[in-house]
């Protein structure tokens, strides 16, 4: 891991943690990231934007391998996690998910109990202690502000609550297993705007104790709750930088021709 | 141009909703053909007397009245009992030929061990030496009395013949095969094996002496009748099963009399090659046969569903394996009735017969068909309906959930245990219904793997291992074929047969509630998946 120092790096303010280097990601024959070299920092929220198709999803599902799900894939170059290369063999893909969390688009409640899902992480790892569990499910739930809402009704069916809700659940699920990168891909893309206004508050809250990458098509949202935001176009990262750089002087005539609206 | 092809549209709603009505209707007629004529048969009917121009006089329920064919006439025809004495219990009446009909009080309907029901006026009842007539106040009193010893005298019969002698036989047998293995210059032993024989043969013939002394006593007491030849019967009072007198009973007297034989009929085994009394036995070895058969199929199929889904690659050979199961949906059912006695059968169980039970050899144990066998074989009948069920369950599990739990850090297995299989339950459950309803109604394998005609004890029972999964059954569809096309008087088993129908699909139906309940307590507790 980087020195505290190397805040002198013109995009990097403070340490890495998640190191991406020449990255290259194929579907098949259909080449899906080009060359990417970007580093995450540590407790900072880095949103992804670009316009569809651009590859952002394929990187955040790069970062806790959720692309080996998917037939026919193949990459080059690595992904290093503390210094670490996440496709080490010795690493078990279980381990690593287990450090870095994720909240998918459409919310994914398991048609559990609200209680169950929050602790469904604890428990494939065999944790069983009732009084811990109890213990986890309050305090990821009041971390995901969600606790006031269904502190009474934990053994309902979490298919029962908003969708807001499911998506708070969701982020509370991710946590509960205390990850130290939480991935976020497009959480808000469902849901209304109160619904997002709560979730963007919840993600500000976040990143006191968690590094966040966030993939997002709403400019506005990549400019309210980032830190860092990194512009793909085409597989390929073509700036990254302090949000308020990026959005108010990008060095890229791409960069500058999206945010304007002027394609994308 | 809007408006026609909206008409053009309309026309199919109502062709489709033609089609479905005319299904309905068609379910609706078979089914409340099967609940009337099946339920009619508990009904006590009148018993008509009716005098024939040529002097001739018969007495019996009438079954059915129709018109003649190529005749301008109606016939009836009648149930008329006594079939030891009139050779036919069904005749035909034309109506033109009937004097006069009437429907005497008097008549007494006895429901007898043999020879089916009769019908007459009751003259004398003799027990012992006394005699008692109709008309004297203690008759009904004494016939029911007579009645009910010998009624108890039959089931303490029974229980020497069946139980008790029965465990005498099983325990001899075990002897004979000690005796057959023992080295024959081991002098004491086989000594000691022949005192315990000898004690054994005692206590047999003390056994049969009660039950013989019992079956004498037996002989004793008979009611007289006078039937419409003018002759006198003597019937046997422990021949009388049941007897009433079915001109003098109130609606309510009908109405009891109605559930007191529909009871009958489900508690008591059949007697008379199966047209006359209860089928107990095959309402039993229908359900747990099924039920075994269930238990067989499920993990099976389900397990086999879950391979081919979740951890097969797909590919051609899946794409194969999948076609040839649902081709085996479409194999006639003989055919794995065939394969069940050339595989089960001869194979498995002639191996387990030569492997486990040779002292017993010749005589098979699990080398001929039995309860095991039958339901291997109706599981594997049922298995592609398992299979399909589950894997379309199992593939209606979005992919966004799986994610989410693979994210979280769960294995494949752990997913599958914790999230998909929970959330495809019900769909699973659906299969499971649909295979039992399947094999409850399935009667062409049966025949070759372990259904008899008549079973001599229950599959499940009091004597050790209480659960003979090699001993042969009887099973409802059977009984209806046997009953229909195999009895001696087709005409007396006709009603029976709806009966037996009636009850075998009510027994499919309450199999299948239970299934429901279950299915739709699991869709409560995991509300996702929707079938």
């Amino acid at each position: 891991m980087p020195a505290p120092d190397s805040k002198k790096t013109t995009a990097n303010s403070s340490p890495t943690l998640i190191e991406i280097k020449d990255f290259n990601f194929y579907y098949g024959e259909k080449q899906a990231l080009f060359n990417i070299n970007l580093n995450i920092p540590y407790q900072e929220v880095t949103a992804l934007i670009g316009p569809s198709g651009c590859g952002k999803s394929t990187l955040l599902r790069s970062l806790n391998r959720m692309n080996e799900l998917i037939e026919g894939i193949r990459r080059e170059g690595n992904i290093l996690l503390e210094g670490q290369s996440i496709y080490d063999p010795k690493l078990e893909v279980i381990s690593l998910r287990k450090r870095i969390g994720m909240v998918f688009q459409k919310s994914n409640p398991f048609p559990k109990t609200i209680y169950e899902n929050v602790v469904f992480g604890l428990r494939i790892r065999g944790q069983s202690n009732k009084s811990r569990l109890d213990e986890v499910v309050e305090k990821s739930l009041k971390a995901s502000a969600l606790w006031e809402e269904v502190k009474d009704r934990l053994q309902d069916n979490a298919l029962g609550l908003s969708g807001g809700q499911m998506q708070r659940l969701c982020i509370a699920r991710a946590i509960a297993t205390e990850p130290e990168v939480l991935l976020m891909d497009e959480p808000c893309s469902a849901l209304d705007p109160v619904a997002t206004a709560k979730i963007e508050a919840l993600i500000h809250e976040l990143k006191k104790d968690y590094t966040i990458v966030i993939v997002t098509h709403n400019m506005q949202q990549a400019g309210r709750v980032s830190d860092k935001t990194a512009f793909f176009y085409m597989g390929e990262l073509i700036e990254f930088d302090e949000t308020e750089k990026l959005f108010t002087n990008p060095s890229k005539k791409k960069t500058e021709d999206y945010i304007t609206g002027r394609f994308g | 141009m809007k408006q026609k092809e909206k008409i053009i549209g309309e026309a199919y709603v109502w062709l489709s909703s033609l089609g479905l009505s005319l299904g309905i209707l068609m379910v609706l007629g078979l089914l409340s053909l099967i609940v009337v004529r099946g339920l009619e048969v508990f009904w006590p009917k009148p018993v008509a007397l009716l005098a024939l121009q040529d002097g001739q006089e018969v007495l019996g329920e009438v079954v059915l009245k129709q018109e003649k064919r190529l005749q301008d006439t109606e016939e009836w025809q009648m149930f008329v009992g006594n079939k030891e004495v009139l050779g036919q219990s069904f005749r035909f009446v034309d109506v033109h030929q009937i004097q006069k009909e009437s429907y005497p009080p008097e008549v007494l309907n006895i429901e007898r061990r043999e020879y089916g029901d009769a019908f007459g006026w009751p003259v004398k009842l003799v027990l012992k030496d006394k005699e008692y007539l109709p008309s004297n106040e203690s008759f009904a009193k004494q016939l029911a009395q007579a009645k009910k010893s010998s009624l108890e005298r039959w089931e303490k019969i029974e229980e020497l013949e069946k139980d008790q002698i029965g465990k005498l036989n099983k325990k001899m047998e075990s002897l004979r095969l000690e005796k057959k293995q023992i080295d024959p210059k081991e002098i004491t032993n086989i000594k000691a094996l022949e005192e315990k024989e000898a004690l054994l043969q005692k206590k047999y013939e003390t056994l049969a002496s009660q039950a013989r002394q019992l079956r004498d006593l037996q002989e004793e007491g008979y009611l007289e009748l006078k039937n419409t030849k003018g002759s006198l019967q003597k019937i046997k009072v422990s021949q009388i099963v049941d007897y009433y007198y079915p001109n003098q009973l109130t609606t309510g007297d009908r109405l009891q009399r109605f559930f007191y034989q529909l009871g009958a009929y489900l508690s008591e085994d059949p007697r008379e090659a199966n047209t006359e009394g209860g089928i107990f036995p095959a309402l039993f070895g229908t359900a747990v046969m099924t039920l075994l058969m269930t238990l067989i199929v499920v993990p099976i199929g389900v397990l086999g569903a879950v391979y081919l889904q979740e951890y097969a690659k797909p590919g051609i050979l899946v794409r194969l394996v999948r076609i040839a199961v649902n081709n085996l949906a479409g194999v006639p059912s003989i055919v794995f009735g065939v394969f069940g006695v050339g595989f089960f059968v001869y194979m498995i169980g002639g191996t387990i017969d030569e492997l486990f039970f040779s002292n017993k050899l010749p005589t098979p144990t699990f080398g001929t068909g039995g309860l095991l066998w039958a339901s291997l074989t109706l599981a594997l009948l049922t298995v592609p309906v398992v299979i399909v069920s589950t894997e379309e369950a199992l593939s209606s599990v979005s992919q966004g959930i799986r994610e989410g739990s693979l994210a979280l850090g769960a294995s494949k297995w752990q997913t599958l245990k914790r999230v998909i299989l929970p959330a495809a339950a019900p769909g699973i459950l659906t299969g499971t219904i649909l295979a039992m309803a399947r094999g409850a109604g399935e009667v062409a394998p049966l025949m070759l793997v372990g259904v008899v005609k008549l079973a001599p004890t229950l599959p499940i029972n009091g004597t050790f291992p209480f659960i003979h999964l090699d001993q042969k059954f009887m099973h409802l569809g059977f009984h209806i074929y046997d009953l229909g096309f195999q009895s001696p008087d087709s005409e007396a088993a006709k009603p029976m047969v709806f009966a037996t129908t009636l009850l075998l699909i009510l027994l499919v139906l309450f199999l299948n509630l239970g299934a429901i309940w279950l299915r739709e307590r699991l869709r409560k507790k995991y509300a996702s998946a929707r079938f």
